[in-house]
C-alpha cells in the first residue's frame, strides 16, 4: 500500500463520515464542528494532490473565516427549540426524502465506479505545481478578468450583508 | 497518483450527502452548510482533475469557488439573521414562502 493510498483511505473515510454527520446531527454547533473537520480532511487530500496553495487557502478561509461566521450566527441566534419543533411537522415527507436521497447517493457512486478500473494515467508534473507563485501568476496573467470580477462579487456581498443586517427602524 | 476515480467517487458521495441535507433538513444554517459541502465536493473534483491533467487551471477555479462560497455564506447568514429578527424565533424554512418588498 502506497503512502498516497493510505492518506486517501484515512482522510477520505474521515471526510465521508464527517459529511454524513453534518446532515445527521441534531445540534447545530456539532454540525459546524463536523464541517470544520470535513474541510480539514479535504485540505489534506488537496496536499496529496500537490495543491499546497489551495489546501492552505481552504484551511485559512473556509475552516478559519467562514466557519467562524457560521458558529457566530449559531451562537447569536440560539434557535434549537424552534427548529426542532418545525422539523417534527415534516414526519411524512422525511422517509420519502431519505429514500430518494439514498438512491441519489447510490446512483452517483455507481456512476463513478467505472472509473476505478482505469489505470491512473496522470501526467507528470513539474516542480512548483500548485505553489503560491504558480497560482498567483495564473491569476494575474491568464485569469485577470475573473479575478477582478471576484472582487466586485465580494464588494456586492459586503454591501448586501450590511443592508440585510440593518434594523428596520433605523431607516 | 491514485486513479482519479477514487477522488471522484469521494467527491460525488460528498455532493450527494450535501444535496440530501438540503432536501431533508429544515434548519436554515444546516442547509447553508450542506451547500458548502456541495461546493467543497466540486472543489475536490476540480483539484483531482487538475492534478490528473497536470494543468493548474483548476486551482484558479477553486480559488473563485471559495470566494463565491464566502460571499454566499455572508449574505445567507445575513438573511437568516434578518428573518430571525422579523419572525422572532420561528425560522422553519417551509413557512418562509412569502416575499414582501
Amino acid at each position: 500500500m502506497t503512502a498516497e493510498l493510505a492518506v486517501f483511505i484515512t482522510m477520505g473515510a474521515a471526510a465521508a463520515v464527517t459529511a454524513s454527520a453534518v446532515v445527521l446531527s441534531k445540534n447545530t454547533v456539532h454540525a459546524v464542528i463536523y464541517l470544520v473537520m470535513n474541510l480539514f480532511s479535504i485540505a489534506v487530500l488537496y496536499l496529496a494532490l500537490s495543491a499546497q496553495m489551495v489546501a492552505f487557502l481552504q484551511i485559512i478561509i473556509y475552516a478559519g473565516a467562514i466557519m467562524v461566521l457560521f458558529l457566530f450566527t449559531v451562537m447569536m441566534l440560539n434557535m434549537t427549540g424552534a427548529v426542532e419543533a418545525a422539523e417534527d411537522r415534516l414526519l411524512k415527507q422525511k422517509p420519502l426524502a431519505a429514500a430518494l436521497g439514498l438512491m441519489l447517493i447510490a446512483e452517483v457512486v455507481m456512476g463513478t465506479v467505472g472509473l476505478f478500473s482505469k489505470p491512473s494515467g496522470s501526467m507528470a508534473i513539474e516542480d512548483g505545481f500548485g505553489s503560491a507563485g504558480e497560482v498567483g501568476s495564473r491569476l494575474f496573467f491568464g485569469y485577470m478578468l475573473p479575478f477582478e470580477v471576484t472582487s466586485i462579487l465580494l464588494l456586492a456581498a459586503i454591501v448586501g450583508s450590511v443592508v440585510l443586517a440593518r434594523k428596520k427602524d433605523e431607516e | 497518483m491514485l486513479p482519479v476515480g477514487y477522488y471522484i467517487a469521494l467527491s460525488s458521495f460528498m455532493f450527494a450527502v450535501g444535496a440530501v441535507g438540503v432536501i431533508v433538513r429544515r434548519n436554515p444554517i444546516i442547509m447553508l452548510m450542506c451547500i458548502e459541502l456541495m461546493l467543497n465536493a466540486g472543489n475536490l473534483a476540480l483539484i483531482a482533475f487538475s492534478r490528473w491533467n497536470a494543468s493548474m487551471d483548476g486551482h484558479v477555479f477553486v480559488f473563485v469557488v471559495i470566494t463565491a462560497a464566502a460571499a454566499e455564506a455572508a449574505v445567507g447568514l445575513g438573511i437568516i439573521v434578518a428573518v430571525f429578527r422579523q419572525k422572532s424565533g420561528d425560522i422553519d424554512m417551509d413557512s418562509l414562502s412569502e416575499m414582501k418588498g
